[in-house]
């Protein structure tokens, strides 16, 4: 982001949201130099982390003068205030040459005044570490992960990706106007639908036929079966996206159907763990099988189980061959947390590793959001780089994750454990 | 199944070399409006295969007379990336089938989704 030319460059205060804290800065406030308002409005279109920008060093003209309404907000992080104590607050600022009329209702300009207390809660100080004041420039895109929710959705699955995560993806996978998109393990498209918000073409496809289809059991409360239309192209229809999507496949993601070209400009996906859902793809470990005749629209394949380290090895290759340069790859890995260390990130000679985010799921789970970037066409010696890599071999073998996921919980979920064991077969 | 997935989709049927294009069996297409977008249209057209659209959009009576090679210097031409764009993003086939050219296998499409999934002896 080049500040631009002869346009005055303020400093700019960045509030972070107070969620997925291990994707962004420890303080939830971020100074920053040398960009000018267009830069700091083109950042706040796209982003749901960050709740609004101020300008802290400008001339309070002319958003003080005469004949201009104003409030002040007041904000404390780490700390709550008495509205009394907020309003002394504001009183205490009458030095400030403010010349127009306060109006809460429809102010013209909103100037904000932010205390930081720090981040830890067992030691809150008296005096705030860091005051901030300026004027209010712009809100993020918050109010997407309302409008948004899963909980309004037309069609949802046990695992639909939540709104806000949705949109984090997006844009590390910077999907843009007039991008092609792709989501190898689409379920019911929430990623599909956060990119489709910012104007690229989606497609995807999944191994579960009643999932496409939108048929099957619902997933939500008090309905016990999926209504008609039920499908990830409603859900674009929903937001008012129809026109980005592009078709979705039943189709098993070890076996692409794809011309072997450089066709997407991100790949997006949250893989199958075998936690909630199974992980299979096609195929039988039987030496003789009986195929029924003809290939009937309802026949479902036999399928095996499809081992974690082979599908982050897929998908890493998938898209080393059919990303275009400088597209990204954006998908979750699943860790155990004991064990985990940076080397297990799975690498590819092709990609290369932009960011790794933790979302932590319980005491000794979480899972990793990994960007990665294409740096360069594949070569016939790349597809085989794997099998060297000590990276898989945590995943490597059997279903090795999942018996450690599972091998901490208590009685309760040990249970629920053997239940999805014999659904996930 | 709109056009530029059928452009993009190739046969993994076990042992085939050559399976692409696929042949459409369509018993019914349908032509949906999408709004034109003539950015997205010429980033697509670099990554088609030009005759397997122009045989594909024929197959299924759309061809909206598409010349049989790439005209130079398309990014101008609104007339042609209108027709490029009723042909990719518009004309769906709702039910029939995809064949492989080498094996014969038959992929089915039903309400416009198709089923690339293999028999546990073809993967």
């Amino acid at each position: 982001m080049a500040a631009s030319g002869s346009k005055s460059c303020l400093q700019y205060l960045f509030h972070l949201a107070h969620d997925h804290l291990d994707f962004r800065l420890p303080s939830p406030f971020w100074c920053l130099d040398c960009l000018s308002e267009e830069d700091v409005c083109t950042v706040m279109a796209r982003s749901v982390s960050l709740g609004l920008w101020t300008n802290t060093q400008e001339n309070g003209d002319p958003y003080m003068q005469k004949g201009s309404s104003y409030r002040i907000n007041v904000y404390t992080f780490n700390k709550t205030l008495l509205f009394e104590d907020r309003i002394k607050k504001i009183d205490a600022m009458d030095y400030l040459p403010f010349e127009g009329n306060v109006s809460l209702k429809n102010p013209q300009h909103i100037f904000c005044l932010l205390e930081d207390y720090g981040t830890d809660p067992n030691n809150i100080p008296e005096h705030p570490n860091y005051i901030y004041f300026g004027r209010w420039i712009a809100d993020g895109q918050r109010e997407l992960i309302r409008s948004y929710s899963v909980k309004n959705r037309h069609f949802i699955g046990n695992t639909s990706m939540d709104a806000g995560l949705s949109f984090i993806m997006a844009n590390h996978a910077m999907a843009k106007d007039s991008d092609l998109v792709f989501d190898p393990f689409v379920g019911t498209g929430s990623l599909l639908v956060a990119c489709s918000h910012f104007g690229a073409y989606v497609c995807g496809t999944d191994i579960d036929y009643n999932t496409i289809h939108g048929k099957g059991r619902s997933s939500r409360k008090n309905q016990k079966w999926r209504g008609p239309d039920e499908n990830i192209r409603a859900n674009l229809r929903q937001y008012g996206k129809e026109d980005m999507y592009v078709d979705v496949m039943v189709s098993d993601a070890s076996k692409p159907v794809w011309r072997n070209t450089a066709l997407f400009d991100a790949i997006i996906t949250d893989p199958p763990y075998g936690i909630r859902e199974s992980t299979r793809r096609t195929g039988s470990h039987k030496d003789t099988i009986k195929s029924p005749d003809g290939y009937a629209e309802s026949h479902v394949p036999v399928s095996q189980a499809y081992h974690l380290s082979d599908i982050f090895t897929d998908l890493l290759s998938f898209s080393a061959h059919h990303l275009v340069l400088g597209g990204r790859l954006v998908y979750w890995l699943p860790v155990h947390k004991p064990e985990y260390c940076e080397e297990m990130v799975p690498l590819h000679p092709c990609l290369r590793l932009i960011s790794n985010c933790e979302q932590t799921l319980s005491s000794h789970t979480s899972r990793r959001l990994i960007t990665m970037e294409k740096i360069k066409e594949p070569e016939e010696l790349d597809s085989l780089a794997h099998l060297s890599d000590p990276r898989f071999i945590p995943y490597q073998g059997h279903n090795a994750f999942r018996e450690r996921y599972f091998s901490g919980l208590n009685k309760r979920s040990g249970r629920d454990d053997t239940k999805s064991d014999v659904s996930g077969k | 199944m709109k056009l530029l997935t059928h452009n993009m989709l190739t046969s993994h049927v076990k042992g085939v070399t050559k399976g692409y294009p696929l042949l459409i069996k369509a018993t019914e297409v349908k032509v949906n409006e999408v709004d034109f977008n003539p950015k997205f249209v010429c980033r697509m057209i670099p990554k088609l295969e030009w005759s397997a659209l122009v045989q594909a959009a024929d197959q299924l009576g759309h061809r909206e007379d598409l010349p049989g090679e790439l005209v130079p210097d398309y990014e101008k031409n609104e007339d042609f990336l209108r027709k490029v764009h009723r042909v990719l993003l518009e004309v769906e086939v709702i039910e029939g089938c995809l064949q492989c050219p080498e094996s014969g296998r038959e992929f089915p499409i039903s309400r416009g989704i198709p089923n690339m999934l293999l028999n546990e002896d073809e993967a």
